[in-house]
């Protein structure tokens, strides 16, 4: 895999994660490029797209969009379930996850994105061990101001 | 699980996040980050140190406003110091920043590269992920040099957990892409082969893409991985839905797994060993009958894991390609799937029938999907479907269904999307001339196409209608009676009118004695036409018009009468004012015998491959990208360094010694040498020498000499300055010493040039044995074309011989031809080599574009090697109608109120070559205090822009 880009109906980006060395200035481009492509498609056409020399895989989870770039021989199928499998993931550990989790907690989304994803290639598919590591993370830090956080969970929901 | 437990919320950053998210405009927006950008400074500067707390909210802070797409300037080293925390979420949060905003300060890398050396030594498997992800996000070549070398050691050790294990190989994995020779190879190798068997399936998952990638370039080291692959793909692919616990996905058994080991046989060719093989076919009709059996689960995530490891292992089939039993079934399979009420899946099935189509096994298996196909392209709602339709109808189409095809083609064609209809125009072409049986179809196919889509009818489609047909005699009339029929339509294409033109041209005579197409009404239906028409279609029909003199007599007078009238004579266009004098004295003049000969029909064209399947070839990859890709696949033909090799024979073989006397330094014998001569002489006796060549070679180019069908010496000294003298004009004097002048007058038009080489006896004495020859040195011969004419042997005393040069730009270029000039003067041989005026820009077509279109164009050339720039001191006085007149004899458009500074100026243009175009846009900035110049030159490949960069900074 190339990238992923998460974003919203609105093209805001919430989530950019490349796997190849580009400039700033063309990850800008690209971004703009694709988030331009895949919302002006319409919700029943197929999740790929050939996009330059690459194959773009997209799905939609309410009002985020997951995008991932692949390259020529790479498997479709299983790259729409990789978008899954990340979403779960997500919505295991905020528990059903929204946009507004990603925005606040983005630091986190990354984290497990690391987890399941390095170098563009799966590392572990298995739920129990992603999340595994990621809480090991979490049991290891200082139990401080927690307090926000239930306050920010509650706008969360109301939100969405 | 609540949210509530979850991270460690820090409480600042929500507040400014939410903060952010209540603007109501961009720049309260930018206010409100330039305000915690001011309150971060300051407590970064502060006196008091900072928590690690504080720290971490901050660098995450930063960091949130760098990916909001702002730039982030300071930080890096309290992002730094976060890695050396005890504290692992201040230690992610430093990595994750480092990640993302990767600094090649040198001070900073070193810290960071030093506190990831501290924690892969640390032996806590959580902090050595960390630095290991951090190695893989970044993936520098730093990085690489820094950590290469240790990580295979990690990856095998024996006492590394498994999740080290895991991000180590796709760490290592991400290093190799980056820079394969950082990576050694060695001992570790075997043993990540055999990661294949480990218990734990996520180093399974990781090792294979690691595995993957390796084996490709080093085949034989890994081969032993085939047989564990296969065992370990079958032990899969026979476990029951749920043996795999957590690897299991929706009830289906490690998906991720199976399809990255289908995809790392596909590496291989099928196993030799036949209990391996014989397992592997097993495996694959597993999945094969696995495909019918009904579904476990209704979600489309059962479903989309499943097809997954289905068209994997169908890859696999097709490439091996030597099961007919599995091939007939994958495209069964196939075919079920393109009827599947999910869009992903035709869309799958037509893209991967498209490659069992080339299968000799499958093609007649594909073929009976035909109908479902067309279908497909008449109603899918998705243009992307559409495409792979398409797509599919022309990999599978054969002699036998290549009139349903293409009828069905054209038909889609009417209500393509624009964005596709070039492509099919290009396929139609090609398979109606692929497949025509008789040719009066093809002629047929193609005025259809124009008549549909003439818009994106390219050159090289219409072109090659017309080479096929002045080819083939027995379709001739049948083409001439159609286009005919054609024209009559009240509108027609410009397209229609230019083949038409064409085709009367030649073959109008064989229609004139039906009275309905009777010379006159040819004449009169072609110019009703003529006023419509731009002016290269205007200047063709000129050309028809005096083939039909000849053709027919009868229509002299009214054809004369439209070439005399003003607005041909007088046409502003100096190309169609020359035709209607041109021609106008010429049938005036010419006796019917000459002017049969001189306008005879047009002899058939040399058979070629067609220009419009590399036309589809590049068509495939998009606009720039697709300039690059050419360039890659071919990287000798434009490298120079690449292209470098001196040539053993021009060492091993010396030149006669009657050349140590060459022309280029010798004056006739009785006059004295000239002072500047003398020096050269000097030179050139030893440049001759064969010991000495190698030597004096100065530059790149000079070694890249070859010895042409002759053997040529090596240019003289000052060729460069006397080619460089060319690049802004076509026409001057190229070389005169005391026996010879060399004068060059030369035009150039598109991707085709045409030279005249004036040779001048300057003595009184007979030039004996006299050839001038032009040599490609080195790959230039696959570049550029250039036919020369032979020229009389003697040149008399006094007297000046013509020598005319076709040239034609194959692709880019950057060397010129030698020009090779021997004979014989005064009972030695004088032999003399220069650089023949050729660049590379004189195959520039000027554009202009406003300056909108300019920057645009610009930005898209951004990337580093696209732009070469140099900065110089000014050698002529800096006058700026100079410099224009310089600039536009270079070949670009002058580009005026593009450049906010008046001073500057800006060009565009593109470089036509047969293969491919090179949009080029230059910039110039004069200035006039420091005496200097800095000239930029953006183009689409990457050579092309150091080239004219160096070409034109000479000029100024």
């Amino acid at each position: 895999m190339q990238f992923m880009l998460l974003f919203s109906r609105q093209g805001k980006l919430r989530l950019q994660k490349w796997y190849v060395p580009l400039s700033d200035k063309e990850k800008k481009k690209i971004t703009r490029e694709l988030v331009q492509t895949v919302l002006a498609r319409k919700p029943k056409m197929c999740s790929f797209l050939e996009w330059r020399d690459l194959k773009i895989v997209y799905k939609r989870y309410a009002s985020l969009y997951f995008c991932c770039a692949i390259e020529d021989q790479d498997n479709e199928l299983i790259t729409l379930e990789i978008i899954h499998r990340y979403v779960e993931l997500l919505d295991k550990y905020f528990g059903s996850v929204c946009e507004l989790d990603i925005i606040f907690n983005f630091e986190k989304a990354y984290f497990i994105l690391d987890e399941f994803l390095l170098g563009g290639e799966v590392q572990e598919t298995s739920k129990k061990n992603v999340l595994k590591a990621i809480e090991q993370a979490d049991l290891l830090q200082e139990k401080t101001e927690n307090i926000y956080h239930s306050k920010h969970f509650h706008w969360c929901k109301k939100a969405y | 699980m609540p949210a509530v437990s979850k991270g460690d919320g820090m409480r600042g950053l929500a507040v400014f996040i939410s903060d952010i998210r209540n603007c109501k405009s961009k720049e309260a927006e930018i206010k409100r980050i330039n305000k915690e950008l001011a309150n971060i400074r300051s407590k970064f500067k502060g006196d008091k140190a900072l928590d690690g707390y504080s720290k971490k909210k901050y660098v995450c802070k930063l960091l949130f406003i760098f990916l909001l797409g702002h730039d982030i300037d300071f930080g890096h080293m309290e992002a730094v110091n976060l890695l050396s925390s005890n504290k692992y979420t201040e230690k992610q949060i430093g990595y994750l920043f480092i990640s993302v905003l990767v600094n090649s300060n040198s001070e900073l890398i070193r810290l960071i590269n030093n506190a990831i050396k501290n924690d892969l030594a640390s032996r806590n498997p959580t902090f050595m992920c960390l630095a290991l992800h951090c190695i893989a996000n970044v993936g520098s070549r730093e990085m690489g040099e820094a950590f290469a070398a240790d990580i295979p050691r990690i990856l095998v050790a024996g006492d590394s957990m498994d999740s080290v294990k895991q991000s180590a190989a796709l760490c290592l994995l991400r290093l190799y892409k980056a820079s394969p020779d950082l990576v050694p190879m060695g001992e570790w190798t075997a043993r990540v082969v055999h990661l294949l068997n480990d218990q734990h399936m996520g180093v399974v998952t990781a090792a294979v893409s690691l595995i993957t990638c390796l084996c490709k370039k080093n085949p034989d080291d890994f081969k032993t991985c085939i047989s564990l692959a296969v065992s370990r793909l079958s032990r899969i692919v026979s476990s029951a839905s749920t043996d795999l616990q957590d690897y299991t996905y929706y009830f289906v058994p490690a998906p991720w797994l199976s399809v990255k080991l289908l995809r790392l046989l596909q590496c291989y060719p099928p196993p030799e060993d036949a209990a391996v093989k014989g397992r592997l076919v097993e495996c694959l009709e597993t999945v094969l009958n696995k495909a019918q059996e009904p579904p476990k689960s209704k979600k489309v995530q059962h479903s989309n894991a499943k097809n997954a490891i289905l068209l994997e292992t169908i890859s696999l089939i097709i490439h091996y390609d030597s099961e007919p039993n599995l091939l007939v079934r994958a495209c069964n399979q196939l075919g079920q799937f393109l009827q599947h009420r999910e869009t992903n899946l035709r869309y799958l099935a037509l893209e991967s029938m498209c490659t069992l189509a080339s299968s000799e096994f499958s093609h007649e298996a594909v073929k009976t999907h035909i109908d479902t196909v067309i279908n497909a392209l008449k109603t899918e709602r998705d243009v992307s479907v559409r495409q792979r339709a398409a797509d599919l109808l022309y990999a599978m189409c054969d002699r036998s269904n290549a009139k349903q095809i293409v009828s069905e083609m054209l038909r889609y064609l009417e209500t393509a999307d624009y964005a596709i209809r070039e492509e099919i125009v290009l396929k139609v072409a090609i398979l109606a001339e692929k497949y025509a049986v008789d040719y009066s179809w093809y002629v047929d196919t193609i005025l259809n196409l124009i008549r549909i889509a003439g818009d994106y009818v390219s050159e090289e489609v219409w072109y090659r209608v017309l080479q096929i047909v002045t080819n083939r005699d027995d379709v001739q009339g049948y083409a001439a009676k159609t286009v005919f029929e054609a024209l009559q339509a009240p509108a027609c294409h410009e397209n229609m009118v230019k083949v038409g033109g064409y085709i009367l041209g030649e073959f109008g005579n064989l229609i004139a004695g039906d009275p309905r197409s009777s010379p006159p009404v040819q004449f009169s239906l072609l110019h009703s036409k003529f006023h419509l028409c731009s002016v290269a279609t205007r200047a063709l029909l000129l050309s028809t018009y005096i083939k039909f003199i000849n053709l027919f007599p009868e229509t002299k007078a009214t054809i004369q009468g439209v070439l005399r009238a003003g607005s041909q004579l007088r046409n502003a266009d100096v190309e169609l004012q020359q035709r209607a004098v041109e021609y106008l004295t010429l049938s005036s003049v010419a006796s019917t015998d000459v002017l049969a000969t001189v306008l005879e029909e047009m002899p058939p064209f040399p058979e070629r491959e067609s220009s419009i399947l590399a036309k589809l070839k590049r068509k495939k990859g998009p606009g720039a990208a697709s300039a690059l890709d050419d360039g890659r696949r071919d990287p000798s033909s434009n490298d120079i360094n690449g292209g470098v090799e001196p040539t053993p024979s021009t060492v091993s073989t010396p030149s006669p010694s009657a050349d140590l006397l060459g022309l280029r330094a010798a004056p006739p014998p009785a006059a004295p040498p000239a002072p500047t001569a003398a020096g050269n002489l000097l030179v050139d006796v030893f440049s001759d020498g064969p010991a000495a060549q190698p030597s004096l070679g100065p530059t790149p180019e000079e070694a890249f000499l070859s010895p042409g069908p002759e053997d040529i010496g090596p240019p003289i000294p000052e060729a460069d300055e006397l080619l460089n003298k060319f690049v802004c004009k076509n026409n001057g004097v190229l070389f005169e010493n005391q026996l010879l002048q060399i004068g060059v007058k030369s035009e150039f038009r598109q991707n085709l040039g045409r030279m005249y080489l004036f040779y001048g006896n300057k003595t009184s004495v007979q030039f004996q044995n006299f050839s001038p020859t032009v040599v490609h040195p080195g790959d230039l011969q696959t570049q550029l074309a250039v036919q020369t004419k032979r020229v009389a042997a003697q040149v008399d005393g006094g007297a000046q011989v013509q020598q005319v040069l076709n040239i034609e730009c194959l692709r880019d270029f950057l060397t010129p031809p030698l020009l090779s000039v021997r004979f014989r003067y005064g009972g030695a041989t004088q032999s003399l080599t220069l650089k023949l005026p050729v660049t590379i820009n004189k195959f520039f077509q000027p554009t202009e574009m406003a300056a909108q279109d300019f920057f645009q164009r610009w930005k898209q050339l951004s990337l580093p090697l696209q732009e070469a720039q140099k900065i110089f001191k000014a050698n002529h006085p800096m006058d700026a109608e100079v410099t224009k007149a310089k600039l536009l004899g270079f070949g670009s458009a002058l580009l005026d109120n593009v450049d906010p500074n008046p001073e500057n100026f800006v060009g565009a243009g593109i470089i036509q070559t047969k293969a491919l175009q090179v949009g080029c846009l230059l910039r110039l900035e004069p200035n006039a205090q420091a005496q200097m110049y800095r000239l930029t030159l953006r183009t689409s490949k990457e050579p092309v822009s150091r080239h004219l960069c160096e070409l034109l900074a000479q000029q100024f």
